[in-house]
C-alpha cells in the first residue's frame, strides 16, 4: 500500500505513528483515548447481555483498549489501506472487549460448563411441548439426536451454547478454542440436526438447503 | 406462525456462510462500505450470510459501525 492510495486522515495517522515521527507519543495519547471511549461504549451497550458489572466492566473496557494499542502498533505494517485507519485500529478494541467478556464470564458465570439443562430447551426456541404434543416430540427427537449421534466434544459444545445459553466467547475461553472452531461445531450440529428431523417427517424435505 | 418457526430458522444453514475467521478478517473493509453507504453485503455476501447466523460476529459487526458512526 502507497501512502498515495490511503484516505488523507489515514496517512496523518500512519505518519504520527511512524517510530521515527515526533509526533508519535501524542499521537498514541490520541488514540488510546479513542479506543478507551470506544471500549467503554462497547462494555455498556453489551451490559445486558453479560454477568459482568460495574467497576470491572469498567476494567475490561480499559484492559481491552490497552492490549488493543499494544497489538495496532505491532501490526502497523499489516495495515493495506483497505478501510480508513480508524476503522482498521478500533476492529482491535472491538474483538478485544468480545475476547474479554468471554473470559470474564466465568468470574460470575450464571450457568456452569456441562449444566445440561434439557428443561430450558423449549423455552429457547419459544416452543411449549405442553401445548403442542409435535414439540415434545421434536425435542425429544433433538435431544436423541444430540445423545447418540454427536460426538463427545460436539455434544458438549452444543448443550453449553444451545441448552445452557453460555456465549459462545466464553465457551472458547473456557476450552482454549478460538471463537470460529465453536461456531463450526453448532453449524455442523444444525445442519445435523436438520437431517434427523427431515428423516423422521417433522421438518420438510426443501428446507434442508434452503438458499 | 408455527410452533416450529424459531427451530427452522435456527437449524437453516446458508452454504455462502464464510464463518468467523473470515468474517472478522475483513470486518474493518465490510463496515467501511456499509458506512460509505455501498453493497457490502453484494461485495461479500459469505460475510453477510455469517453475521445473519453468528450472533458474536454481529454484536461485533454493529460495535464496530457504531465507533465509526461516533467519530
Amino acid at each position: 500500500m502507497q501512502a498515495g492510495d490511503l484516505d488523507e486522515e489515514s496517512t496523518a495517522w500512519l505518519r504520527r505513528l511512524d517510530a521515527a515521527s515526533p509526533e508519535r507519543r501524542a499521537a498514541e495519547r490520541e488514540l488510546h483515548a479513542r479506543l478507551v471511549r470506544i471500549a467503554l461504549a462497547e462494555v455498556r451497550r453489551r451490559a445486558a447481555s453479560t454477568p459482568v458489572t460495574g467497576q470491572e466492566l469498567d476494567d475490561v473496557a480499559h484492559q481491552a483498549a490497552g492490549d488493543a494499542m499494544l497489538a495496532i502498533l505491532g501490526k502497523l505494517d499489516d495495515f493495506r489501506g483497505e478501510s480508513r485507519f480508524v476503522t482498521w485500529a478500533y476492529r482491535f478494541v472491538i474483538l478485544e472487549v468480545s475476547s474479554k467478556l468471554g473470559r470474564h464470564y466465568w468470574r460470575n458465570p450464571p450457568v456452569e460448563l456441562d449444566a445440561g439443562q434439557w428443561e430450558r430447551l423449549p423455552d429457547r426456541f419459544g416452543m411449549d411441548p405442553a401445548q403442542h404434543a409435535e414439540s415434545a416430540g421434536v425435542l425429544a427427537e433433538v435431544r436423541r439426536i444430540v445423545e447418540a449421534e454427536f460426538t463427545e466434544h460436539q455434544r458438549r459444545v452444543f448443550v453449553a451454547i444451545v441448552v445452557d445459553g453460555i456465549p459462545l466467547d466464553a465457551l472458547a475461553a473456557e476450552l482454549g478454542l478460538q471463537r470460529n472452531a465453536i461456531y463450526k461445531v453448532i453449524f455442523d450440529a444444525r445442519r445435523k440436526i436438520r437431517r434427523g428431523l427431515v428423516a423422521k417427517g417433522y421438518l420438510d424435505e426443501p428446507g434442508l438447503e434452503r438458499q | 406462525m408455527s410452533e416450529l418457526d424459531k427451530l427452522e430458522r435456527f437449524l437453516h444453514t446458508d452454504p455462502r456462510d464464510a464463518g468467523c475467521e473470515e468474517a472478522m478478517a475483513v470486518l474493518h473493509i465490510y463496515v467501511d462500505l456499509i458506512a460509505a453507504g455501498e453493497d457490502a453485503a453484494g461485495r461479500y455476501p459469505g460475510v453477510a450470510a455469517h453475521l445473519l447466523a453468528c450472533g458474536p460476529c454481529d454484536e461485533d459487526f454493529t460495535g464496530l459501525l457504531l465507533a465509526v458512526a461516533s467519530e
